[in-house]
């Protein structure tokens, strides 16, 4: 097929896999220290908003993409506080989250901005260039030239994997997520450790949201994040909760997208790929085709004899 | 009534009035006056009779879609695809409601609805399988396949077999016979709200009254003992599942029929999602269903006519319902602030009155 071929697509690939895969390594703390993450969407949303007002007030993207994660950093502690401490159960919490974001940003960016949009004097991160990567024949352009985010996600997939797998710290979690009792009686912190999964997650999709406002634009608009986080969440569970497989994941759906937006007007329906994401966890969580397993605790309440 | 209804009845009211002294702190914090907006949303959703049909209209999709998943949240499954079930329910419907011509009218919309319940609960029918023999879990199956549904339903009224040619991307009208007409003037409330009514009493009778609804309830409760008693908990777990999946599809046809006659890309208004928090709100009680789905119906079309009539933008109105989630949710914040006194501690320091000894 001559669509394969279009470096375009690879260009959108990558743009459209970034976020996604931010947000998949996001939730994959926050899973694997037993607490699901529903919100990863509302952390984005959030995140995009108040990264355009702050790159807009500092003057800076840099202090913007600071802002952006501070809030989806206040949203995860929000999602944390109900789910853990108060024992909510965290998909009900987590979709809370995310009307919440849903709601806060569309009503601020009014209250803040009127109906003409956020301020275009907003400015966005850095482009960075590898001229010499680009003689890549077909997807050499999807390297050469992207945001300093994009970047920045090969340390940050390096630093998960090790974190989680390589750090006692990593043990830890992991071992909170999958039997939080025995961690307990191990000795561990197990509500400091998940508190830190969740505080991470926040962080992630913080970085999300602000490349999609001030990462790739420099703008916001309502409902920006369009489901992503969702997608996020899927890529993670795809990805069976694994750093380098949450990131091919990510690519996976993102080049579903981009393959959707340059199928437009082409005949082929493009909307019937976008379906194919959903499908595809489906298909795995149901183990039709592979298998993926959750870590054993997540999701389940966890009380110790004192609340608070 | 014992002192545990007491409590089931006065919790969730001050749960929502919790949210909405939250709320009213983040009206106050971006100066518009929260009795200015509850006013208008009050009058907006309550205040004349076409205001109170469009909440109606709003209802019916919340209360249907809502009762159908306390009947399955009480079976402790999480289906939170209905928004999915909805969808495909509608698609099924205007399919009957297009393809078939001149029939009477009765028959028509019967058939009509079927086919969006009977669609809706096959949509199910694979989380359910899936969940029962496989272990898969029904939040993630069934988000996911909701998600498909919407972009499948994008991909219908846009360039699929039910578009109609043209410019805007919908499906075509329906038959005559197919279509309810308004009960109210210049309001979409059709007689749809009785059959509405209707199925929230099928829903409450199926889960308090038959053999199936007590296993249900039992499987909700103790799986084990579900188990040790006979049950079949596949089954129990796909029919529940299904079950729900029906009351989605036929809310989905109840709204191609009743209300826009038509398919079209945003025919729903995050109904399945809303509702999933109706049947929350009602602690998984159909009945208690009907007062949780008119708050919301409230909150969503007293939004509409607050942002037309006082400028105050729609948004907040997600922002209540967010809140309202969110403390319905962690309403273990109740006992806790209990136990520690927070309301008395807000009052200031405790000053134990002369002469009497403080006890405990």
């Amino acid at each position: 097929m001559g669509i394969l071929g279009n470096p375009e697509l690879w260009v959108l690939t990558v743009a459209m896999s970034v976020p996604i895969a931010y947000g998949a390594l996001g939730g994959m703390f926050s899973e694997r220290g037993g607490t699901v993450n529903i919100a990863i969407e509302g952390m984005m949303l959030t995140s995009a908003f108040f990264a355009v007002v702050f790159a807009h007030a500092g003057h800076s993207p840099w202090l913007g993409l600071l802002g952006g994660i501070a809030s989806a950093v206040l949203m995860a502690v929000l999602l944390y506080w109900a789910a853990v401490p108060l024992a909510a159960d965290h998909v009900v919490v987590g979709m809370a989250v995310d009307l919440l974001a849903l709601g806060l940003t569309g009503y601020l960016l009014v209250t803040m901005y009127g109906y003409n949009g956020t301020p275009v004097s907003t400015p966005s991160l850095p482009t960075w260039h590898f001229p010499w990567l680009s003689g890549i024949p077909v997807i050499g352009p999807a390297l050469a030239e992207q945001s300093v985010l994009t970047y920045l996600l090969v340390p940050v997939l390096l630093i998960s994997w090790y974190a989680l797998f390589r750090t006692p710290w990593g043990l830890r979690l992991r071992s909170v997520g999958e039997n939080p009792h025995i961690a307990r009686s191990a000795g561990l912190s197990v509500r400091g450790l998940k508190l830190s999964g969740v505080l991470i997650s926040g962080v992630l999709a913080g970085v999300a949201g602000a490349y999609l406002s001030i990462g790739v634009l420099n703008s916001f608009t309502a409902d920006m994040s369009n489901g992503r986080g969702y997608i996020a969440l899927a890529a993670l569970i795809f990805g069976n909760c694994r750093p380098g497989g949450a990131t091919l994941a990510a690519l996976i759906f993102g080049f579903a997208t981009a393959l959707s937006i340059q199928l437009q007007g082409t005949g082929i329906p493009d909307n019937l790929v976008l379906t194919l994401p959903y499908l595809l966890t489906v298909v795995a969580v149901g183990g039709i085709i592979g298998r993926t397993t959750p870590p054993a605790a997540d999701g389940l309440p966890y009380r110790e004899e004192e609340e608070f | 009534m014992s002192h545990s209804r007491v409590e089931g009845f006065v919790r969730p009211i001050v749960l929502v009035l919790l949210a909405f002294l939250v709320s009213s702190l983040i009206m106050v914090a971006t100066h518009y006056s929260p009795i200015l907006v509850f006013s208008s949303l009050i009058s907006g959703a309550f205040g004349n009779l076409p205001n109170f049909g469009s909440t109606l209209v709003d209802f019916i999709p919340l209360a249907v879609i809502g009762a159908g998943l306390a009947l399955c949240f009480q079976a402790g499954l999480f289906n939170i695809g209905a928004e999915g079930q909805f969808w495909m329910g509608a698609f099924a419907a205007s399919i009957v409601a297009v393809r078939f011509a001149a029939m009477p009218i009765v028959l028509h919309i019967a058939l009509t609805l079927l086919a969006g319940t009977l669609v809706g609960a096959v949509y199910a029918l694979l989380p359910g399988l899936l969940k029962a023999y496989r272990g898969a879990h029904e939040v993630i199956t069934t988000m996911m396949m909701s998600y498909a549904a919407i972009e499948f339903g994008h991909y219908l009224v846009e360039s699929g077999p039910l578009s109609m040619p043209g410019a805007i991307p919908q499906g075509y009208p329906f038959a005559a016979s197919a279509s309810l007409q308004p009960i109210i003037a210049t309001t979409q409330l059709s007689a749809a709200i009785f059959i509405g009514l209707g199925a929230i009493v099928a829903a409450a009778w199926l889960l308090y009254r038959t053999r199936l609804g007590l296993g249900i309830q039992i499987l909700g409760k103790n799986p084990k003992a579900a188990r040790v008693s006979g049950l079949s908990v596949p089954v129990l777990t796909v029919l529940g599942l299904v079950i729900s999946g029906a009351f989605a599809g036929l809310a989905g046809g109840l709204q191609m029929v009743g209300v826009t006659h038509q398919l079209f890309d945003g025919f729903s208004d995050q109904f399945g999602f809303t509702a999933i928090v109706v049947a929350l709100l009602a602690r998984n009680n159909p009945w208690a269903v009907i007062p949780s789905g008119l708050l919301f119906a409230a909150l969503d079309s007293g939004a509409q006519a607050m942002q037309m009539s006082a400028g105050i933008p729609v948004e907040l109105s997600f922002v209540i319902q967010g809140l309202i989630v969110f403390f319905v949710a962690a309403d273990r914040l109740l006992d806790v602030a209990r136990r520690k006194n927070w309301l008395a501690r807000l009052r200031g320091p405790r000053v134990p009155a002369l002469g009497v000894k403080e006890v405990g």
